[in-house]
Parts: C-alpha cells; sequence; structure tokens
C-alpha cells in the first residue's frame, strides 16, 4: 500500500458498468454460490443412501419456501455460469472479441440463462409441484 | 535466492534476476484444468438437470434409489460430483488468490477449501456406490 500522496486513478465506483463487466463478476458469485448448492446434491445423494427418513428431510427441506428460494436460485445460477462458461470457452478460442459481439453474447446468455430456468421449473410444476 | 524484483537495493531489473532461471513449466496448468473440467461439466451438467428432473418426477424413495442403482446413472453422477468439486476448488483458489491478501489467512483459506471439496467430492462418491451396492 502505497503510504506517499501519490495521484491514484478512479476505483471501480467511478465508472459506469459495462455489461461485461457485470457479466464477468456474475460468472464468479454465481460460481460460489453453486460450490454451496453442490453441497446440497451431496447432502441429497447421502440422505438417499442412508435411509427414508433422511431422504424424506431433505425433500421436505426443497419443498420448503427457503428451500424452494434456494433452489430456484441455484437453478437460475447454473444455467448463467453454464451459459457465461460456454462464452468463456469461445474467447479462449480466441472468438468473439468484438465490443458489440460481446455484448450481444452477453445479453444471449441473459436470455438463455432465463429461458433454461423458466424451462425446467415448468417442468417441475407440470410434474405436479416441487414436494 | 531473493525473491526477484524484491532488493532494491541494487540497480538490477526484476527481469535480470529471473532471466536464465527457466520457467517454472506449469503456468498454464491450472488453466486448462479449468477449461477441460469446464467442457466436461457443459455435458455432465445437463444429464444431472434432466436426472433431478426425473427424481422431482419419481417421487418416493425407493424409485429414486432404483433410478441412480442404474450403472450408466451412477457412472455419471459420480462423474459429476469429482469433477464439479474439481472444477469449484480450481475457480474458488483463484478468487481466493484475488482477493485475500492476508498471508495466513489466503494459505488457511486455500487449505480449507482444498479439504472441503476434496472430502464433500468424496461423500458424494461413497454415497452413490452404496446406493448402488446396496441390497
Amino acid at each position: 500500500m502505497p503510504q506517499n500522496a501519490r495521484p491514484i486513478s478512479p476505483h471501480l465506483q467511478i465508472y459506469r458498468w459495462p455489461l461485461s463487466m457485470a457479466l464477468s463478476i456474475l460468472h464468479r458469485a454465481t460460481g460460489i454460490a453453486l460450490v454451496i448448492g453442490l453441497l446440497l446434491v451431496v447432502w441429497l445423494l447421502l440422505a438417499l443412501a442412508h435411509g427414508p427418513e433422511s431422504y424424506a428431510a431433505a425433500r421436505a427441506f426443497c419443498a420448503s419456501w427457503p428451500g424452494l428460494v434456494l433452489l430456484f436460485g441455484w437453478s437460475w445460477a447454473l444455467f448463467f455460469h453454464l451459459c457465461n462458461g460456454i462464452r468463456h470457452l469461445f474467447w479462449d478460442v480466441g472468438k468473439g472479441f468484438g465490443i458489440a459481439q460481446a455484448y450481444r453474447s452477453g445479453i444471449a446468455v441473459i436470455v438463455a440463462s432465463l429461458v433454461l430456468t423458466g424451462l425446467v421449473w415448468a417442468c417441475v410444476i407440470a410434474q405436479g409441484g416441487a414436494a | 535466492m531473493s525473491a526477484p524484483g524484491m532488493d532494491r537495493s541494487n540497480l538490477r531489473t526484476p527481469l535480470k534476476d529471473v532471466t536464465g532461471l527457466g520457467s517454472a513449466k506449469s503456468g498454464t496448468h491450472h488453466f486448462i484444468v479449468q477449461r477441460v473440467t469446464g467442457v466436461a461439466l457443459v455435458l455432465l451438467t445437463i444429464w444431472v438437470v434432466g436426472f433431478v428432473l426425473a427424481l422431482v418426477h419419481a417421487g418416493d424413495y425407493a424409485h429414486a434409489r432404483e433410478m441412480l442403482r442404474h450403472p450408466f446413472a451412477a457412472a455419471w453422477m459420480i462423474a459429476f460430483v469429482v469433477v464439479a468439486f474439481w472444477h469449484a476448488q480450481l475457480g474458488l483458489q483463484v478468487v481466493i488468490e484475488d482477493y485475500v491478501h492476508a498471508r495466513w489467512f489466503e494459505i488457511a483459506s486455500q487449505l480449507a477449501v482444498k479439504f472441503v471439496c476434496a472430502g464433500a467430492a468424496l461423500a458424494g462418491v461413497i454415497a452413490i456406490i452404496r446406493v448402488y451396492i446396496g441390497q
């Protein structure tokens, strides 16, 4: 940390948030959230291995309001991270670096993640709810 | 060997200190493994979403166990759990490297992330195997 009073560059909060910046930090945030969701998957697997009572308890949590809110959030986080991850893979092979392209692919990721989340929950509701 | 660039009493540039020492030859390994696990997870995750929807549809405990007893389902689920926690550890490692600056806390959190990811992956795999070979 510099102790002298040199001029410093403006920090993040000065700038308008471009879409790619917002999606970049969302990619990290959803990644961290998904680790917690992954621990829930392990809990479900352990419950399935342990017995009917444990499995029923895990399902009851998933069907409760806090459980449903978490599952809904995680499902969107999953699809966002999945779609944006594919966007990153295209960048990794050198495709799509133009500013206009990055905006288009960013919007495509947002739309795709919302559509996929909607589809999954439509399936859940069509099958008679999450309980 | 002093850390390159730290000793400002001599006038050699940091570059001069490190040239000739050779590369560590592993600089891109983390990057590549993160991408390989990412590509694998695209396929693994799509199937897992479908499997979870089928579990919701199946409803009861016996039916759910029966679904996971299918060899393909068990193998795919084990692959998902292992690769997902591997990818998670690589990702969290970078987040900690970027944002945690107190050295002791950085090392402690890196260790904790590795242990939790490895432990949870093992627990998941053992649970799947228990269901698979269970009665």
